[in-house]
């Protein structure tokens, strides 16, 4: 049965991380996801569940990995600096294949920067900011309502791909109170990760004999088993032969990108005619998609592709829409990010579906774009309004 | 009775990674005497590490363990024990792994009195990165970013950790591996955060730059800088100058443990109907 609620975007991460059977938080306190800590704070004691406030971020998401080990879905939450800090943890979830989700709600930078104000400038640092190479999974609410489903859906990734899953929440979205209609609970599709089924002899934490996403057991539940953030192999003790590393490695990233048409979920908005499409996330997708609109009463054919899962960026899908595209709008609260993106596909770089062996598999199915890009980019803390989008349509028309 | 190690060890993982006459074996067998006095159950046992020669110590011991990241084995292993606060969670780093990077959390792991082990294996050097000066180095010695003598004040561990919250701190060294068992011991079994700031010798990495290249040499340096707490009660301020006490320098068992506190607090707001702002 749907739910009616009013609520902000942090409070919706809440309710969606409960629904999907969170029971451990660690965190820190910080503008503008704090809310996100203070409803986990409110919620989990009463649930038997376990809220910690970490002395800092870099222990609030080992404190996460360790209660993840421990059995539970877990989650932190941070923004700005404390997303920085928290990297190294990503890479150690990332390699040691442990599932848990980071909300960042999204907030101007670099450093301090605008602590209240939006941006949505860490989408490359979702990408790639830990070191190393990794794979990376992260989810953009485009509406309050998202922040509950999106959350949701991160830790259903998590759990099936047994890695970290980023929610890229931002400034706008967490403090926006709105009126929301939430599904119902029975309607909820929950993951769990895969737990071992073997005698415990039989047991390794790496074992890809079921499959490129292994079983993790719990800690105590009688599979005793080592885990390190070094390179390993199916034991999980440390290992550096070449041969096995480059799978290993391969391994990781191909299986996030093996599901990216599954994860890489988007909308399609008013494209079926469109000439001009707009691409726009998160909460900017809003101001775009009233520009379409306005654009459309104008007889303008313009449409919005929006990626709601920003990696893997769902390259297929826009490709499709960059085919027969004359122009192209890539809109986002920061100075050019995502349009690298969709610049290297419309040049004609395609979607990796896997790397093997070292060399990067490419989806061949659509022709390049011939397009023309244009951008509509602001990074001053204070939203794009849909008059700006709407100007850069009427350009280009 | 002697202790049956390989039913402790991940016998496949030896030999093991460490020097010839590292002091680190020493304080594993320590440990791995007190459990087996306890008689614990290897499932119900979870080890932690860090990063550092002595962070390996998890690969070799079969317990559910966990090698994580530079310094964040405390805040790894606090959300372990609060996610299973029934089982037993020790974490063993070095020095420089528990007091410089993983300083912070170290702090707040004594604050909590969360109950968790700490061995800290104490050989004044980080030994792995090829012997650069750790907060315990002491004064005056060489490391190689000191080559001109380490002008850095050292950390007293104990005192640190006791001032910092700890309810049972107790020091002792690679010398005396009977007594250093007997403080692991009281350590596990003790309900709140404990520490064991066991001296130990890197004769290697800290001792060949400092006339201790031998490790027999070391291990008699350790002895000379240390002094039983009883004996220590007999000297003055002067003579116990430049000396470290060893033996249960603190003990509280009336601090509540965190998690004890913790899910105390659960029952609380299940038992009311609304609120928890």
């Amino acid at each position: 049965m749907k739910r009616a609620v009013v609520a902000n975007g942090n409070e919706m991460v809440v309710e969606g991380a409960i629904d999907a059977g969170c029971r451990f938080f660690a965190g820190y306190p910080i503008t503008p996801s704090s809310e996100v800590a203070e409803g986990m704070a409110r919620k989990l004691p009463k649930l038997g569940g376990v809220f910690l406030q970490m002395e800092d971020e870099i222990a609030s998401i080992a404190c996460a990995i360790g209660g993840s080990l421990g059995g539970e879905k877990t989650m932190t939450a941070s923004s700005g600096p404390g997303i920085s800090l928290k990297q190294e943890g990503v890479g150690l979830a990332c390699i040691a294949e442990i599932p848990l989700v980071i909300i960042n709600a999204m907030r101007g930078g670099p450093s301090t920067g605008l602590p209240t104000r939006i941006a949505q400038s860490d989408i490359m640092q979702a990408r790639w900011g830990t070191h190393g190479d990794h794979p990376a999974v992260a989810v953009c609410p485009g509406s309050v309502a998202e922040c509950y489903t999106e959350t949701v859906r991160a830790f259903n990734i998590a759990e099936e791909l047994r890695t970290p899953v980023y929610v890229l929440s931002d400034a706008f979205l967490a403090h926006l109170s709105t009126k929301v209609e939430l599904p119902g609970k029975e309607e909820l599709k929950i993951a769990n990760r895969l737990r071992p089924t073997v005698k415990s002899e039989e047991y390794y934490p790496y074992d890809t004999r079921f499959g490129d996403v292994p079983p993790l057991a719990d800690y105590f539940s009688g599979y005793r088993f080592h885990v390190t953030g070094l390179n390993h192999d199916k034991t999980g003790f440390p290992n550096i032969d070449p041969v096995l590393q480059e799978s290993e490695e391969e391994r990781l990233i191909n299986k996030v990108l093996k599901r990216q048409e599954t994860i890489g979920t988007y909308e399609n908005y008013k494209l079926e005619d469109a000439q001009i499409v707009v691409v726009a996330y998160g909460s900017n997708a809003s101001g775009a998609k009233e520009a379409v609109d306005a654009a459309r009463e104008s007889g303008i054919k313009v449409g919005l592709f929006r990626p709601i899962t920003i990696w893997p960026f769902p390259s297929i899908p826009f490709q499709k829409v960059a085919a027969s595209a004359k122009q192209i709008i890539v809109t986002e609260v920061n100075l050019g990010q995502i349009v690298y993106e969709i610049e290297r596909i419309m040049l004609g770089g395609r979607a990796v579906t896997e790397i093997k062996n070292g060399n990067l598999i490419f989806d061949t199915r659509h022709p390049r774009s011939s397009a023309e890009l244009s951008t509509v980019l602001q990074a001053n803390g204070t939203p794009i309004r849909p008059n700006q989008i709407l100007s850069q349509i009427k350009e280009v028309a | 009775m002697s202790v049956k190690y390989e039913n402790y060890l991940r016998m496949n993982k030896f030999p093991h990674y460490w020097c010839p006459g590292c002091g680190n074996g020493v304080v594993l067998k320590a440990f791995i005497q007190a459990v087996d006095e306890l008689g614990w159950r290897n499932n119900d046992i979870g080890m932690v590490t860090g990063i550092g020669c002595s962070s390996r110590a998890s690969g070799y011991v079969d317990f559910n363990t966990m090698h994580t990241i530079h310094g964040r084995a405390l805040a790894v292993a606090t959300g372990i024990k609060m996610s299973n606060p029934s089982k037993h969670v020790v974490v063993f780093a070095g020095d420089g792994d528990a007091s410089a990077i993983g300083g912070n959390h170290l702090i707040h792991a004594c604050r909590r009195n969360i109950d968790i082990t700490l061995v800290i294996i104490n050989n004044w050097i980080y030994g792995m990165t090829g012997g650069q000066y750790s907060p315990t180095t002491p004064t005056g010695t060489i490391a190689t970013t000191m080559p001109y003598g380490n002008v850095d004040p050292d950390f007293d561990l104990a005192s640190l950790t006791i001032g910092a919250g700890a309810t049972f701190v107790a020091r002792s060294s690679v010398a005396e591996p009977v007594i250093l068992k007997n403080y692991i011991k009281k350590a596990l079994t003790h309900k709140g955060f404990s520490v064991i700031d066991a001296f130990s010798n890197c004769h290697i990495q800290w001792g060949r730059k400092n006339k201790f290249g031998d490790p027999v040499k070391l291990v008699e340096h350790i002895k000379s800088v240390t002094v039983s707490a009883a004996k220590a009660k007999k000297m003055n301020a002067e003579e116990l100058k430049n000396l470290f006490v060893t033996g249960v320098l603190y003990e509280d068992k009336d601090k509540k443990e965190y998690s004890e506190s913790y899910f105390d607090m659960v029952k609380r707001a299940r038992s009311q109907t609304k609120g928890g702002r």
